[in-house]
């Protein structure tokens, strides 16, 4: 599902989901659309992160904190590639796969 | 501040809610008029790590709760329909970008003044205090203290403290004044504002600190649960690490309650509850804290203490409870009492248990076994 439409340019990223923020989404998979800045800049994982955040309010503090890193215990993938650097870019044939590690008892 | 003894009433005799957070989720146990008969409801949040849930008083069906997954960031949950319904709040507590401070979970929540409907306040882990004005929706820092200069002096550092994480607790909120506040935190001790949290000082005299080298320390200490007396809110008692004690304002002396309790139960444990109209009764519930600290009921038979004397003198009151091989203990939030006449006292174990007393602590009974850990207790 495309979480947010524009007229504009924009580059749609998919983005899996895991089942302890499924409350959120509502779904495994969804599709965020975030505007092309630049056509030679592809957005960012944190600007991924945000617009999953202005469609599902609240998933973003969830899993980055406040002082903009990835929660501990949260791990992302970029196709394929393990990332925790929010300023990676992420072009539009990527799968972004947000992993919730096993923690505690 | 003047010390006025505050108008307090019994509650008419209608059914009990008790709300149960634990750290698996949020359950609640309802009575009947008699509070003989109770059933169990959830869990609801399953899964979630819930540290505080709390009715609002001041309507009594908002509901708030902290909840954190072991995945997760923190959030709050509000509900306005009594929980039959919930929101998550848009901002959850967070410290300032760039200020390096992350919240990890959200510990305690205080519903505001009546005379200021919608605020809340939340203290957090590590130790931040957060104001909402919109019924938990939204949070922003309490900058006189998050921001205080001498913030780090007080509390230590973020990687400080207890077990599972250094705490800001017991938010108080002076019935008589909403700018008059304390605050207890472990570690750091308990702090009095006059100013809304503006401005924050030190009152911790006369509190042992035996872990700081220090003979008497201005701040550092460890507090595990300030409560004040309704009936007299400038009665003040605190469940210490290093013992209990008791503050008249506008002393700013604590006098050395749990001395009088016995030797081989030790004055150490989490939780205290003051009765509602009575401000010399007091309940605590004493735990193992020798050696390396087992954490446990004193030799494993679990028992209130209560006193009807400021601390004076102490009782023992373990009727129904297990008389042997009883290894829980209570946290510091899980331990509350109703405002029925008798007074109804509420606890949960670190086992999972809800225990109550429908008549002030002198027979007690199990209304609830295996749940998860009991993180707190609240009648709403």
């Amino acid at each position: 599902m495309t979480a947010s439409a524009s007229r504009e340019a924009a580059t749609v990223v998919h983005v899996r989901i895991p089942s302890p923020l499924r409350s959120y989404t509502g779904a495994d998979e969804v599709a965020v659309a975030i505007p092309v800045l630049a056509p030679e800049l592809p957005p960012t994982v944190g600007g991924v992160l945000a617009a999953l955040d202005v469609a599902y309010p609240g998933i973003r503090f969830r899993i980055v904190d406040e002082q903009g890193r990835l929660r501990r215990h949260i791990k992302l993938f970029v196709g394929g590639r393990l990332t925790r650097d929010l300023a990676d870019r992420v072009d539009a044939a990527s799968e972004v796969m947000i992993v919730a590690a096993l923690s505690g008892g | 501040m003047p010390r006025t003894r505050a108008a307090a009433q019994s509650a008419p005799a209608r059914r009990v809610r008790v709300l149960v957070a634990t750290r698996k989720g949020l359950w609640t146990l309802t009575s009947d008029a008699a509070r003989n008969g109770w059933k169990l409801a959830g869990p609801q949040f399953l899964g979630h790590i819930i540290h505080h849930a709390v009715c609002d008083p001041r309507d009594g069906k908002s509901l708030l709760v902290a909840a954190r997954t072991g995945h997760l960031g923190p959030t709050i949950f509000r509900s306005t329909d009594s929980g039959r319904t919930w929101k998550e709040a848009t901002r959850p507590p967070a410290f300032v970008e760039g200020s390096g401070r992350i919240v990890d979970h959200t510990f305690w929540l205080t519903p505001g003044h009546p005379a200021e409907p919608g605020v809340w306040y939340a203290g957090t882990s590590p130790q931040g205090l957060f104001r909402s004005a919109d019924g938990g929706a939204s949070w922003g820092g309490v900058q006189g203290f998050n921001a205080n200069p001498q913030r780090k002096a007080w509390c230590g550092g973020d990687q400080d403290g207890t077990p599972d994480g250094p705490k800001m607790h017991s938010i108080l909120i002076d019935p008589r004044d909403p700018a008059h506040m304390y605050i207890g935190m472990s570690s750091g001790g308990v702090f009095e504002s006059g100013d809304a949290g503006a401005n924050w000082q030190p009152l911790n005299k006369g509190v042992r600190a035996d872990f700081i080298p220090a003979p008497s320390p201005e701040f550092g200490h460890d507090p595990h649960c300030v409560r004040y007396a309704e009936s007299l809110p400038d009665r003040l008692y605190q469940q210490n690490h290093c013992g209990i004690y008791r503050l008249d304002r506008p002393s700013d002396t604590w006098q050395d309650i749990g001395a009088a309790m016995p030797k081989s139960v030790g004055h150490v444990g989490f939780p205290l509850v003051v009765h509602p109209r009575d401000p010399d009764s007091i309940w605590v519930l004493p735990m193992d804290g020798t050696s390396v600290w087992p954490r446990t009921s004193p030799a494993g038979r679990p028992a209130v203490y209560r006193s009807r004397d400021g601390g004076r003198t102490w009782k023992r009151q373990d009727r129904g409870l297990p008389r042997t091989q009883a290894w829980w203990t209570v946290r510091r939030q899980a331990m509350t009492a109703d405002r029925r006449e008798p007074m109804g006292l509420y606890f949960g174990t670190t086992s999972g248990e809800v225990w109550a007393s429908r008549d002030e602590g002198r027979t007690f009974r199990c209304l609830a076994r295996h749940l998860p850990l009991i993180q707190s207790l609240e009648v709403a």
